[in-house]
């Protein structure tokens, strides 16, 4: 019997009952899984459970596979003009719009991210992203190539049918629909799993699907856990294109699968150690700004996070006295307070494992600035923190902590903070705060990163491409470039009087 | 004080639509600043005068253009996110389909076209040409280069700035879509000047305008005789580019005042004598339906209509017997009627000139296989008319008519065809008809025409280009293609490196 989840919301900022089954999506229907299995949903502001959904295996992976795989052949990809997928698309986007508070709760809620920001930041950007991605849809032309006159030669960007996504739990709506908009554009059907950390807002999202008119089997949901579900949609042989965001290690075992199973076309965005680099002449009070954006934003939560922060000598006391204070003012609490910047972190392991960088970073001798432990005495809140005197060679700089947590460097010479910049294995975005124009084009281009904020940090656009160099990824999202991540490109070569 | 709307009663079926009568100016309607000039405008059905708007004199012309510039400058151009006019490009969209049947009433009442037709064809295509449109407003990008190490050189697509647009009395409501969909993607704001016959629909256009939500300023509605306001677009010296559906006459008109005054940007959609062309391979069944399709739809009023049919001398007896019954079988009436496939020509004017073209046709010889009578009583009706038997010297063979009126000639041999097809100083429009695929390849690669249909005719889509090859135009409507009128190409080159030594 599919479950419900219902929660009665009475906050300042939003007030309102959310109710919605908890089963898997498959086939336009909540369905429960083939063996009845679910996972407890926490409330990481208390840690409180406060509800549960079904959880799914690797047979009700094969059976979203078939529908998936039907509903391609005969009622949605190229069954379907793309003005008409636009048109689906767009109304997608204004049932999110009619029911975005709610859905902006419902992520407050599950993710612990504030109700301001949910809204504003999140839910509007999904909006964004699904209205842009409705444009594309009958725009994605192949091309004629000249060759000569007996032949006709052009190009076919075909949908590729089947495709699986795997979507991680800090921003569940924003990464659902970076994955839906183009894969839909295009004309795939999808297989999503959410994160099992953070699966309500997009079970939410199901009955909008059905909503916008959507055929039955074009998008299917099925929550799980990444070893089981996730596993078995990238080793699944009806799977021509998985779509991962998460961490570094899961990217590589899903790439190992496809390999190893049927060579399915891999897109990955992982994770960052993301350098920002402030030199003297930065404009400072807006460098402390943005650079507590870079770090703070989602609780440090987001693979792009200016996690290492280069900042030149000549303005290093200046930069560390104002950024303290701007850190230090910083109000955690709950998200539905309207007063709130930072919530709790999103689970009790990843509170864990961020208190064990900051404990390793305390053992490495690097020097706590401000911070270092736990907010309050319920839920999974950490205080910011900002570690100084931090040689390279640390645990906390070299690895990706996905908190709260900003390491601080002092650097004199742009040469040896490019090189150092560049010293990891990681590559997805960077900043450089500077007011010399020429100075900020030069170290931009010799970043190894697939984004550049120059003056600016954590500020994408959902028409320009974001991804990672090295290790942080594989492939491009948003902008064009995602379209080529579910197209697949055929050739057609059309004889009209070359004879044997 | 500004004019007051008219309420009009559709007799046929009782729906009544208030209708603005003053010029659309900064999102309101206003009296003329210096004339009492109207326009009279006339129901083509039944010859009677529907009512009566404010014509707008050049000193108005520069009243839209100066709010139209303030707009650019302000609120719309560089001054508005791509995402938020797709936004409102796509709320008019919306507002558009709520009121289909209720444009699609007033637009027979003016143009005479059938209403199923109005509502199903010219504004379904419409509400989709606007959200296709809509769809490019945040995608416009221009190039980055990175070959060099110590300069940083990018294009910037740049709205091109006040466009004027000067529409047809054709497809009314089709072609202000076309026109304006593109220009405000681009970021473009527009003074549109209707055609004086039918600017009906294009004043109540204006009204959903406001209610999407577009600053004032940005689209200006001021319906003019084409000598006053199109005159004054075409050699305004603050207007940055003239977009023109029309005559070739007109055409050449609007390119020279151009070329007089401040070298505006020019795109003209022009006139057509396209050929349309039936292989013996072809099917001939279909074949007479698109053949029929090609001269008859919007009553033969279309500037791609096929109105010189080429009939392969195999296969001619058998085929023109086929496309007379096909021809017959189309009922022309009044645009309310259920059962009506086409309506009147759109005036007295066109109805007179239609006439003497076909008068001219049979003074010089050419043989009448259906048509050439005409109906008693009120309305400006044609019936479909076909002369065969005729020559290239003719002048129903060389002149845009503009009517259900069509000339067929056999044709021998594949090359003689193409050499007849071409044999125009037009190039719209073309179609063919045959199973042979490498005839399709060749004819289609030989014929020069902007637009080719194979087994097919008439059918366009939004994202295809559209426009004329030759005397037929310069630019292209639709697709991709179209944002190329609207945009105006910026290459910056910034160097962050180089120093320059001296003396060099």
């Amino acid at each position: 019997m599919v479950g419900t989840f219902s929660y009665k919301f009475d906050t300042p900022t939003f007030k309102g009952t959310s109710t919605f089954p908890t089963g898997l999506f498959i086939n336009g229907k909540f369905v429960d899984p083939v063996e009845d299995a679910t996972i407890d949903v926490i409330n990481p502001t208390n840690a409180k459970v406060i509800g549960k959904v079904a959880i799914g295996s690797s047979r009700d992976v094969d059976i979203a596979v078939k529908v998936a795989q039907d509903a391609f052949d005969k009622s949605w990809g190229l069954n379907v003009a793309g003005s008409e997928r636009g048109k689906l698309l767009w109304k997608l986007a204004d049932l999110m719009e009619q029911n975005a508070d709610e859905l902006a709760a419902l992520e407050a809620l599950d993710v612990g991210k504030a109700y301001s920001v949910a809204r504003n930041f999140d839910i509007n950007g999904c909006i964004a992203t699904l209205r842009y991605y409705a444009g594309w849809s009958d725009k994605d032309h192949g091309q004629t190539i000249e060759t000569d006159e007996n032949k006709l030669a052009y190009t076919r960007h075909e949908p590729i049918g089947v495709v699986g996504q795997i979507i991680p739990w800090n921003l569940p709506l924003v990464m659902m629909c970076w994955k839906i908009g183009p894969a839909l554009a295009t004309g795939n059907t999808i297989v999503l799993k959410p994160s099992e950390v953070t699966p309500l807002s997009a079970l939410r999202m199901c009955s909008l699907v059905n909503e916008a008119g959507y055929p039955a089997g074009v998008v299917n949901i099925i929550n799980g856990l990444g070893s089981t579900v996730g596993q078995a949609m990238s080793e699944h042989m009806g799977i021509e294109k998985i779509a991962f965001t998460g961490s570094t290690v899961t990217g590589r075992k899903i790439m190992e699968a496809a390999a190893r199973t049927n060579l399915k076309n891999v897109t990955l965005e992982l994770g960052g150690k993301s350098p920002n680099i402030i030199f003297d002449d930065a404009e400072i009070e807006q460098a402390v700004k943005w650079a507590a954006h870079g770090i703070y934003f989602n609780h440090g939560q987001a693979c792009a996070a200016g996690s290492r922060i280069f900042v030149q000598a000549g303005i290093y006391d200046e930069f560390m006295k104002r950024f303290t204070a701007h850190s230090q003012a910083l109000t955690l609490g709950d998200p539905f307070e309207p007063t709130t910047y930072q919530g709790p972190q999103v689970s009790q392991t990843q509170f864990d494992r961020i208190m064990n960088y900051i404990d390793s970073g305390k053992k490495d001798g690097a020097k706590v600035h401000i911070g270092g432990g736990r907010h309050g005495s319920e839920g999974y809140f950490i205080q910011p923190t900002i570690f100084t005197n931090c040689r390279p060679e640390m645990k906390i700089v070299k690895e990706e902590i996905f908190g709260p947590v900003a390491v601080v460097i002092k650097f004199t010479d742009e040469e040896d903070v490019v090189r150092q910049a560049n010293d990891t294995a990681y590559g997805l975005a960077s900043a450089i705060f500077t007011q010399n124009i020429n100075l900020a084009l030069r170290v931009a281009h010799k970043i190894q990163a697939g984004t550049v904020w120059i003056n600016c940090t954590n500020f994408p656009e959902v028409n320009v491409p974001f991804g990672g160099y090295k290790q942080s990824g594989i492939g491009r999202e948003l902008g064009e470039y995602a379209l080529r991540n579910y197209t697949a490109v055929k050739a057609v070569h059309v004889n009209l009087g070359h004879k044997m | 004080m500004s004019p007051a709307p008219v309420e009009i009663t559709v007799s046929a079926t009782g729906r009544k639509i208030t209708v603005p009568t003053g010029l659309f100016i900064n999102n309101e309607f206003v009296a003329s600043v210096d004339s009492k000039e109207t326009i009279q405008t006339v129901n083509p059905a039944t010859e009677e005068v529907i009512c009566s708007i404010v014509a707008a004199s050049a000193a108005d012309i520069d009243v839209a253009v100066a709010a139209a510039r303030k707009a650019f400058q302000t609120t719309w151009g560089k001054n508005v996110t791509g995402f938020e006019r797709s936004r409102l490009i796509n709320k008019l969209a919306d507002l558009m389909e709520r009121d289909a049947q209720e444009l699609a009433e007033l637009e027979t009442l003016n143009n005479g076209k059938p209403v199923r037709v109005a509502r199903d064809f010219d504004i379904g295509d419409s509400i989709q040409c606007l959200r296709y449109y809509a769809g490019w407003a945040d995608k416009i990008t221009g190039e980055a280069s990175i070959d060099n190490k110590t300069k940083f050189a990018f294009t910037r697509h740049d709205p091109i700035g006040v466009c004027g647009q000067i529409i047809p009395w054709n497809y009314p409501i089709n072609m202000w879509a076309w026109k304006v969909a593109p220009a405000l993607a681009c970021s473009c704001t527009i003074v549109m000047k209707p055609s004086e016959l039918t600017p009906l629909t294009a004043l109540k256009l204006s009204e959903l305008v406001v209610e999407a939500g577009f600053p004032p300023g940005v689209l200006n509605t001021v319906p003019s005789y084409g000598s006053v306001g199109g005159a004054a677009l075409s050699s305004h010296l603050d207007v940055d580019k003239v977009a023109f559906t029309g005559s070739t006459l007109t055409g050449r008109k609007i390119m020279e005042a151009a070329a007089k005054s401040n070298l505006k940007k020019v795109s003209l959609e022009l006139g057509g004598k396209s050929p349309h062309i039936v292989f013996e391979s072809a099917d001939l069944d279909q074949a007479a339906n698109w053949a029929a399709l090609g001269i008859l739809y919007n009553t033969g009023q279309d500037c791609t209509a096929g109105s010189r049919l080429f009939v392969q001398d195999t296969i001619y007896d058998k085929f023109i017997e086929l496309l007379a019954q096909k021809a017959q079988a189309l009922t022309i009436s009044d645009g309310f009627a259920e059962a009506a496939s086409g309506g009147p020509v759109v005036s007295k004017t066109q109805y007179d000139r239609v006439w003497s073209y076909i008068e001219s046709g049979k003074a010089e010889g050419a043989k009448l296989l259906i048509g050439g009578q005409k109906r008693p009583g009120k309305g400006f009706f044609v019936d479909p008319t076909i002369f065969t038997d005729v020559k290239p010297t003719m002048k129903i063979v060389k002149e845009e008519i503009f009517g259900p009126v069509l000339s067929l000639a056999k044709f021998h041999s594949e090359e003689e065809v193409i050499a007849l097809a071409n044999d125009t100083s037009y190039g719209l429009g073309a179609g063919l008809h045959s199973k042979d695929a490498n005839q399709c390849m060749r004819v289609s690669s030989a014929l020069e025409a902007g637009t080719v249909w194979v087994n097919q005719y008439n059918m366009l889509n939004n994202n295809v280009p559209f426009g004329g090859k030759k005397q037929s135009g310069i630019g292209r409507e639709l697709g991709s293609y179209a944002l190329e009128e609207y945009t105006s190409i910026k290459a910056v080159h910034w160097n962050f490196g180089e120093k320059l030594d001296w003396p060099f």
